[in-house]
């Protein structure tokens, strides 16, 4: 054999989800504390494969990351009639938590980023202890909107071309060309509606204003990164939020915007690594019995 | 950021006028906007020109005002904006036409079909003079 394999493999996980089995891809890679992350709204858990890739990273967490129901390879349940899709903030976060259960993951560590982020958020104020250790990308427990949704998804309008136009102005600069045009090729990817129904979430039921501020980071460890180009969820926006979270941890990374893990990996992996150093220091330190 | 606050409108102007003949010399930006026909507004938001396009080319910029010319969208922002929206690296917040929109620099007005059915094209037209824009200051 001559090509060259990457290290991550991919499968299909049956989870029951609001009463009806889904048929979820994930792909992994990887042995230690489990990792799981979350992609952006409209696209698909490719994002993450530069981190799934990770080597270093591999030798101690197992890496996994999955496409939501209707996304990527996870196909909508059999249930589904055709009918508008619309992601609530209930039915992500018994998805996720379904996800892991199913894996029989022991306090994972959960990673998301933008509807992603917003999502770990919500699982740090109900389900804290059942996470090591959360990671918010692009997360903020509100953001100004700056565009109308229902532009995504009309007869008259390619849907591809404009999701990726939109959000293509939230990638940094500096990112390199092929990164930009993949992270861009997967919301060229989505299916009609997927997008638009993602940000029902983000929009419309998933507003955290006024309740993060019973996240408690000494039941889990909350951590939040965003990129100074990210002009939806901004700096600002990221730093507000934590500023009513006592123990929360931020930081701005430069040069990078809104899809940290796919515009520009090696930037991102600057920042990641000693988040990810810290939680198996503490997880290892725990293990050993030592207060943290 | 002292040269970018020093440009004055009249560069800018300048500038502007200069992008139809960039377009020219980007063919693939042009069959980008092969399906488009479109009488729009673009510019710097006191001086902006009226932009007719046919099949994804730029056949006529005119200074605003023109006697009852229509037209279907309006981007203008404010020259500051277009200075920063033209460096090499832009600042962040500073570096896509909906970031300024957001931060209130550039108002986005009429029927937005064109504009957002063909969202990267006027993203990419409205970003040429960015190759040429830092020698300018220079």
């Amino acid at each position: 054999m001559s090509g060259t394999i990457e290290p991550m493999v991919g499968r299909y996980v049956h989870v029951e989800i609001s009463g009806e089995m889904h048929r979820i891809y994930f792909e992994e890679n990887g042995a230690g504390i489990p990792l799981v992350c979350l992609h952006t709204a409209g696209s698909d858990a490719r994002q993450w494969r530069y981190l799934l890739a990770d080597e270093a990273f591999a030798k101690n967490f197992r890496i996994i990351a999955f496409d939501m129901p209707w996304h990527g390879k996870s196909n909508p349940p059999a249930s589904w009639n055709g009918d508008e899709y619309q992601l609530t903030a209930a039915r992500y976060t018994e998805t996720i938590r379904a996800f892991c259960e199913a894996l029989e993951l022991d306090k994972p560590v959960v990673m998301g980023c933008s509807i992603g982020g917003r999502i770990v958020l919500n699982l740090a104020i109900n389900h804290a202890a059942e996470f090591r250790a959360l990671i918010g990308l692009e997360a903020a427990d509100f953001q100004a909107p700056w565009y109308d949704t229902t532009w995504l998804n009309r007869p008259d309008v390619h849907g591809g071309e404009v999701c990726a136009a939109l959000v293509s102005g939230l990638i940094a600069p500096q990112s390199p060309q092929a990164s930009r045009n993949e992270t861009l090729w997967g919301y060229k990817q989505g299916g009609p509606g997927i997008f638009k129904g993602d940000l029902y979430f983000y929009r419309v039921d998933g507003d955290l204003r006024g309740r993060v501020e019973t996240i408690d980071t000494k039941v889990c460890p909350l951590f939040l990164l965003t990129g100074e180009y990210d002009f939806s969820c901004t700096p600002e926006d990221t730093k507000r939020t934590a500023a009513a979270i006592g123990g929360a941890r931020v930081t701005i990374m430069e040069q990078l915007g809104h899809f940290p893990m796919s515009e520009h990996p090696e930037q991102f992996r600057r920042y990641i690594s000693p988040v990810l150093g810290e939680i198996l220091k503490q997880s290892m330190q725990s293990k050993q019995g030592v207060q943290v | 950021m002292s040269s970018i606050s020093n440009v004055t409108d009249a560069t800018i102007i300048e500038r502007f006028a200069g992008i139809p003949a960039l377009l020219e010399q980007a063919p693939a930006l042009i069959v980008r906007g092969r399906f488009l026909d479109c009488e729009c507004l673009l510019g710097p938001t006191a001086h902006p020109f009226h932009v007719s396009i046919r099949a994804g080319r730029i056949v006529d910029l005119t200074p605003a005002p023109v006697l009852m010319r229509s037209w279907r969208f309006s981007y203008r922002a404010s020259p500051a904006a277009w200075a920063a929206y033209w460096q090499p690296e832009p600042r962040p917040g500073w570096h896509d036409l909906l970031a300024l929109t957001k931060r209130g620099e550039a108002v986005l007005e009429g029927d937005l079909h064109p504009f957002m059915a063909h969202l990267q094209y006027f993203k990419d037209v409205l970003s040429l003079p960015r190759q040429h824009f830092a020698m300018t200051l220079s």
